[in-house]
């Protein structure tokens, strides 16, 4: 019982240091844009080649900013939701096999 | 006419690229279209037998011990959640972090070159995020760097006698990096600078994709040891049946 609460106390602590490590830019790096790093390469390769165009474009492409933070969010959710489900599962079945044995 | 139109749409949407106000935001993953045909052939047929691996090793592992599917099916949503948060870094410019690692410490990492190649699919059809003609250069830094990394850098602090939960800090933390090392890379040699070449070139790139992930990449590895000690916690008998735990409730 006391090994289960110091492992909660320490994920518990890891994740606030993500959420710090996170939040953090924001106020260390002043009026920055905070784009996606992508863009920037997209502006890098034009920098070194300026006549290069992409040959392809995506076939479906989210109609708005709005939209595509809608599909993001939903893959987010997704997966939480499975791994959820996985933590309760494993959790029920290793409390049912201590009251069995 | 229609000629002309179409001419000053093109001239308008270089001028967009150039000035950074590109409507889109793709993903911090190589972009749809951005990487020259041979390229992007020659890095899908790299990946391809690292996929087939994958499959077997998949097959194995279920073959094995079929509960490892919930694992398995856990592991993959974990890259699932965590490629899909964009998160701010230092440089001022947001980037996301894999999740591979994690799958790749547990159950090797020949594994998460088919679980990656999937996020990466959903990502490009879905999202416009990455994309079909660079889907072959990002599995293979995403889905087959950033998992051998994982897998050998915590194998390698095991051998070291670190204790458990930073041989996977670490793991997971270089593997995440060594992912968009590997994008820098790939992008410097398809796009050598004029002056300095390759080089000069993988300078530049290092600074957008390495730099903003460092901080990522400590995040990663700070969330993929909560999720091992969860999963030790609730299912030691299953990581053990993975082989992954020596029975004195070590990953081995």
């Amino acid at each position: 019982m006391l090994k289960e609460k110091k492992t909660f106390w320490i994920n518990a602590g890891l994740i606030l240091l993500v959420v710090l490590i996170s939040i953090l830019p924001l106020f260390i790096v002043k009026d920055a844009e905070f784009g996606g790093a992508d863009g920037e390469a997209e502006v890098a390769i034009t920098e070194i080649n300026a006549e290069y165009e992409p040959w392809f474009e995506p076939f479906i492409e989210p109609a708005s900013g709005e939209i595509e933070s809608l599909l993001f969010a939903l893959q987010a959710a997704g997966g939480a939701a499975v791994v959820a489900y996985g933590f309760g599962y494993l959790k029920g079945r290793s409390q049912k096999e201590k009251k069995v044995s | 006419m229609k000629n002309k139109v179409n001419k000053n749409l093109q001239i308008l949407s270089v001028f967009c690229v150039m000035s950074g106000i590109a409507t889109s935001s793709y993903g911090m993953h190589i972009m749809e279209g951005f990487l020259p045909p041979l390229w992007s052939l020659s890095w899908s047929v790299i990946c391809i037998p690292f996929f087939i691996a994958g499959l077997l090793s998949m097959k194995k592992i279920i073959n094995e011990d079929k509960k490892s599917k919930l694992i398995l099916a856990m592991v993959g949503a974990f890259a699932f959640v965590l490629s899909a948060l964009k998160v701010p870094s230092v440089t001022g410019s947001c980037s996301h972090a894999t999740g591979v690692g994690l799958g790749a410490i547990l159950f090797g990492p020949m594994v998460m070159a088919v679980i990656g190649a999937i996020v990466l699919l959903f990502q490009a059809l879905l999202l416009a995020h990455g994309g079909i003609t660079t889907l072959g250069a990002n599995v293979f830094s995403m889905a087959i760097v950033g998992p051998i990394a994982a897998y050998g850098i915590y194998k390698l602090c095991r051998k070291l006698k670190a204790p458990q939960w930073l041989a996977v800090f670490m793991g997971a933390m270089l593997g995440d990096l060594l992912t968009y090392v590997t994008t820098s890379i790939q992008l410097s040699l398809a796009f050598p600078a004029e002056v300095g070449g390759v080089e000069a070139s993988l300078i530049k790139f290092l600074g957008i994709f390495a730099l903003t992930q460092l901080p990522l990449a400590i995040s990663e590895g700070l969330l993929t040891v909560v999720v091992v000690n969860s999963l030790k916690k609730y299912s030691e008998q299953g990581l053990i049946n993975l082989g992954r735990l020596s029975k004195e409730g070590k990953i081995c």
